[in-house]
């Protein structure tokens, strides 16, 4: 049983038996999870075992086909399109590749979020998106690039700050180390874990990085074959006893993941 | 037993066939629920005047340089042809009347269409194909942006508008590349071409190559965003999106034209 949940509290993302699949092929095979407000959870797993799409149907984005998501206390799957909109001002998204948006210079990518796209309040959203991203760590020289002129860890950055910029409640974040050189990544992480405990938002990542995972997150959960196999705090992860996490964490061959 | 399980030969052909059927039907339903959704929620606000005046000049203003190159071309080598054809039975003189019907109602909107779909369609499916693989669209709907507003409705709406005009100048082009080169070449009478080309322009065939040049021009954009917007599969996806982008926006502006025309003339 998850810490918050024994003292009566209402989880900020619960999912309950969540089942996805696409075609023939079981994605989710019901997953299981809470996540207590100002946590910050880790999803480990393997490539292809649904991490993504675990984060993308509780956006919204995709539809489960069984099981409930649950918000705040409120199932959130069959949702209308304006309650879904509505809910998403809770959520922010780092993504994988960043997804920054190429024709947009980068003041107005951060900004995105507060205006809708529109281009309006100019000097405003300039000024929202100077502060956010000098919360990330750039300054006011990146405001009038584009992000094709960025480097991987500056853009990483920018999502971040774009991700932030509207202030919402929770956080997620799409292997937020992937693609990057040690030093670069342990700067994401020490972001990640500032905003957590600045912002006081709720964070669910997922990543590979057993590093970044072991920095940014409070709790540690193992997806596999569809299902949370295992999930504990982050000290237990090297001593988990579970054979199939030891061999993750350890990145061995030979196992009982095949 | 099955029949197809004795018949091999014979049951292939027809689940194969009804397969086929099966997929074309589930795509124009696909396309329909899209073209449905795009209009539906396009007329809710946030609206993006922005937006469409950025596709109206992307569509419209861009594409003018080809299409007037080809209205051009295509009226002078008609006059030339029409000529050719004409003085087999000694009637060179329809040239003027035959030029004004055949680039006003039909190769005025028709090539324009085409032009307008290699050029558009294509790069309309190519930005939003990279925008669905790169997650930009995944990230505008976290953003509280509704792609189906921000992105699908102006390019459609910019395509519908910016069509008509293009042919209405195009068509003028092509009168224009005819009169010349009847003018210049063929001998023509100045006066006399002019006349005979007013006599044959008729109203009526001048909103009949507008409104088929504002259903090419919703055919354009709704076959670019669609495949675009359903891309998959990274960059060979994006490839993919855009050749069934440009191929379908080709049969649907030539079959929506034969159907019309039978419509409206037939």
């Amino acid at each position: 049983m998850d810490r918050g949940e024994c003292a009566g509290e209402t989880p900020k993302i619960k999912l309950i038996n969540v089942a996805k699949r696409f075609g023939d092929k079981v994605v989710l095979d019901g997953v299981n999870l809470s996540v207590m407000p100002g946590e910050s959870v880790a999803i480990i797993g393997g490539s292809g075992t649904g991490k993504s799409v675990t984060l993308k149907c509780i956006l919204g984005l995709l539809t489960p086909e069984a099981g409930s998501i649950e918000v705040d206390g409120r199932e959130i799957i069959g949702l209308s399109n304006r309650d879904a909109a509505a809910l998403r001002a809770k959520f922010g998204m780092l993504f994988q590749g960043s997804a920054l948006f190429d024709s947009l210079p980068i003041w107005r990518n951060v900004s995105f979020g507060l205006t809708q796209g529109r281009l309006r309040d100019s000097a405003n959203m300039r000024r929202v998106a100077q502060e956010n991203l000098e919360r990330v760590g750039l300054g006011a020289d990146v405001l009038d690039r584009f992000p094709a002129e960025l480097s991987g860890g500056m853009q990483k950055r920018v999502a971040l700050a774009r991700a932030i910029a509207p202030r919402p409640e929770i956080v997620f974040f799409d292997e937020p180390t992937t693609g990057l050189d040690p030093i670069r990544a342990d700067v994401i992480n020490d972001l990640i874990v500032s905003l957590v405990v600045d912002l006081g938002i709720t964070a669910l990542t997922i990543t590979h990085d057993m590093v970044s995972a072991r920095k940014i997150a409070h709790r540690v959960a193992m997806l596999y074959q569809g299902r949370i196999i295992w999930h504990g705090p982050r000290d237990r992860l090297y001593d988990s006893g579970n054979p199939y996490v030891d061999q993750f964490v350890q990145g061995r061959a030979d196992g009982p993941i095949k | 037993m099955t029949a197809s399980s004795t018949s091999p030969l014979i049951g292939r052909p027809f689940a194969d066939i009804g397969r086929l059927t099966l997929a074309i039907l589930a795509t124009i339903g696909r396309i329909t629920i899209f073209a449905g959704r795009t209009i539906g929620r396009a007329l809710r606000p946030p609206y993006y005047p922005g937006r469409f005046f950025q596709q109206l000049r992307e569509i419209g203003w861009y594409s003018l340089p080809v299409v007037g190159l080809t209205a051009s071309f295509t009226g002078a080598a008609l006059a030339q042809q029409i000529y050719i054809g004409g003085s087999r039975f000694n009637a060179q003189q329809t040239v003027p009347a035959i030029v004004v019907f055949g680039i006003i109602r039909e190769l005025g909107p028709v090539l324009v269409g085409l032009m307008v779909a290699g050029r558009v369609s294509s790069a309309m499916a190519a930005e939003l194909g990279t925008m669905r693989v790169t997650e930009q669209l995944d990230a505008m709907a976290t953003l509280r942006t509704d792609p189906y507003r921000y992105l699908i409705a102006p390019r459609l709406f910019a395509a519908v508008i910016a069509l008509p005009i293009m042919v209405l100048i195009a068509n003028s082009i092509g009168l224009f590349g005819g009169y010349l080169l009847a003018v210049e070449k063929l001998g023509f009478n100045p006066t006399h071409y002019l006349v005979t080309t007013r006599q044959f322009l008729r109203s009526d065939d001048l909103v009949m190559s507008v409104v088929k040049a504002a259903v090419f021009g919703f055919f354009i954009a709704l076959m670019g965003c669609y495949h675009g917007f359903e891309a998959d599969g990274g960059a060979a996806g994006v490839g993919r999106a855009t050749t069934n982008a440009v191929v379908s926006a080709f049969v649907l502006i030539l079959l929506s034209d034969l159907l019309i025309t039978v419509l409206a003339f037939g």
